[in-house]
């Protein structure tokens, strides 16, 4: 490795590098102008009333819906509740998947008994239990987190489980030639290489909870994001929908971004 | 002189759905103190198995094992092995790594991690000790597992193709280097290899094996008239390729 700024960098190099710079700046650029321009033509639209902004809603209803529910604190509310939601979810799905993975890890048995329940559960859609949990649980944020929990489990007992599954044989080899009993190949080995596989399921797990949390705020309807736009769709609020989705995405966004950035850091301090 | 391992009337057979593979039959062998023992044999012959058996984590399906006179039951502290890579664990820096032997065996303490950054200091390891395996190179990562091998103090090492995955100038500067270690702290060594020149270069002896079921077809006791003996020096002998040719005919090998 060099020290950059200790080395004279050639022309051609610089060159390089300069249009390196060049091309992702346009690309951002690109991206930018996108966005402003399915805005613009929304607004122009129902501005001219080529599309009825009752239906369509526009813009500027946007942000003003988004104005007068930030002064009651509504928005931060309901935004609040689901974020919360769909965290729990996100970290007990992957943290009981998780250990579950382990058991079967652990039991070769117990994995080839259970190996038919778990194709079928993850083949079967989740959100077709939501009423069963509704009416086991009840109409609380308990039913929701519940929900989210489902749809991010199966897939984190199956990755996991793989990854564990998929552990180089001899470097447990390396450890048994030590006297290492079944606790220690786990915690010396197997675990710590199923890191990355983890943190890659929690990126797939916070996609599964979202829409886990949003199916269960569909249903139990008292707060939240996804209780925001049932409830708007109903009473044909689309100002308040599509402020809703809007949010929605960029919660999406945000929280799939902190999961990228905590695969990063963890990555990087193994 | 002493013999410290006794292979006696091993046979493994492996089964699966399939049928029955004979791996091993009726093989005896002994190796004495402070000896350099090669296995050679053709690809799939039980070479490995074999190794496994020795260091315990394989039970064999008949015969038995003794190592320093007492039978063979499970992996013993007494036996280290070393794998074809080096298996550095990724998120354990270099001292973590070596220290995991000690760490399973519950024999981590100050007195071992004493001899442990003797070690590190003696094979020019010690400024790397809190490095990744990644930021070295292929031959001290390779150099890092040896000692991570020797750090649990065992007195017979079993090295199963340690060189192979290592490029082939790396390959010859770390085998000779892994020999004057294994000399130095006077352990006894059984390897396993493909490398005929490798075997030759290294061995007080060399078992030749037969195909699968494997049996041991010949052994040849290598002496190579050489000043200061080592491996590289030995590869300039004038019977190196006489032992070069013997075996090569022996392993009959048809491509």
């Amino acid at each position: 490795m060099y020290d950059s700024e200790n080395v004279i960098v050639s022309q051609e190099h610089k060159r390089y590098l300069m249009g390196h710079k060049r091309k992702n700046s346009a690309i951002s650029f690109s991206r930018f102008i996108i966005l402003i321009f399915i805005f613009a033509l929304w607004e122009i639209a129902a501005y001219k009333e080529w599309i009825d902004p009752f239906i369509m809603s526009q813009p500027s209803r946007i942000i003003k819906t988004m104005a007068s529910m930030s002064k009651d604190g509504s928005i931060l509310m309901h935004t609040g509740v689901t974020v919360y939601e769909t965290i729990i979810g996100f970290v007990s799905g992957t943290v009981l998947g998780t250990m579950i993975a382990i058991a079967l890890w652990w039991s070769d048995f117990l994995a080839k008994v259970l190996d038919p329940y778990l194709v079928v559960l993850n083949a079967l859609p989740k959100t077709a239990l939501g009423p069963i949990i509704l009416v086991w649980i009840g109409g609380t944020t308990k039913s929701i987190i519940v929900m989210a929990l489902l749809l991010s489990i199966v897939v984190t007992i199956i990755n996991v489980f793989t990854g564990f599954s998929n552990c180089d044989e001899d470097k447990i080899k390396l450890l048994k030639t030590f006297g290492a009993n079944k606790r220690q190949i786990l915690r010396k080995v197997v675990f710590p290489a199923g890191i990355p596989t983890i943190i890659s399921t929690l990126k797939i797990n916070v996609g599964l909870s979202l829409v886990g949390v949003i199916v269960g705020e569909f249903l139990v309807s008292k707060s939240g994001l996804g209780h925001l736009i049932i409830y708007g769709g109903q009473v044909f609020k689309m100002d308040l929908v599509m402020t809703s989705v809007l949010i929605l995405a960029i919660v999406a966004a945000i929280l799939y971004l902190s999961v990228l950035w905590i695969e990063k850091k963890v990555l990087k301090m193994m | 002189m002493e013999k410290v391992v006794e292979i006696i009337d091993i046979s493994m057979n492996y089964h699966t759905l399939d049928g029955e593979t004979k791996a091993i039959q009726k093989l005896n062998l002994d190796v004495s103190n402070g000896e350099f023992v090669s296995i050679v044999g053709p690809s799939g012959c039980g070479k490995s198995t074999l190794l496994s058996i020795v260091s315990g984590i394989l039970k064999p399906s008949v015969g038995k094992v003794m190592v320093n006179g007492k039978e063979v039951q499970g992996p013993s502290t007494s036996v280290g092995y070393m794998l074809q890579k080096d298996h550095l664990f990724e998120w354990r820096t270099i001292i973590k790594n070596i220290t995991i032997g000690l760490e399973i065996q519950g024999k981590l303490n100050k007195e071992t991690q004493g001899s442990i950054e003797k070690l590190l200091i003696e094979y020019g390891l010690y400024e790397f000790r809190n490095h990744y395996p990644r930021q070295l190179s292929g031959g001290m990562r390779q150099r890092a597992a040896l000692i991570r091998t020797l750090a649990t103090k065992p007195d017979i090492l079993l090295l199963d193709e340690p060189f192979s995955a290592l490029d082939y100038q790396t390959r010859i500067a770390i085998s000779e280097e892994v020999w004057l270690i294994l000399k130095k702290e006077k352990k006894t060594a059984i390897l396993v290899t493909h490398d005929l020149a490798e075997a030759i270069s290294m061995s007080d002896r060399i078992i030749v094996l037969t195909k699968r079921p494997a049996e041991i077809k010949s052994i040849h006791e290598i002496k190579l008239t050489c000043n200061n003996k080592t491996p590289i020096t030995c590869r300039e002998a004038p019977e190196f390729r006489f032992y070069f040719n013997t075996i090569w005919k022996e392993l009959d090998i048809h491509v």
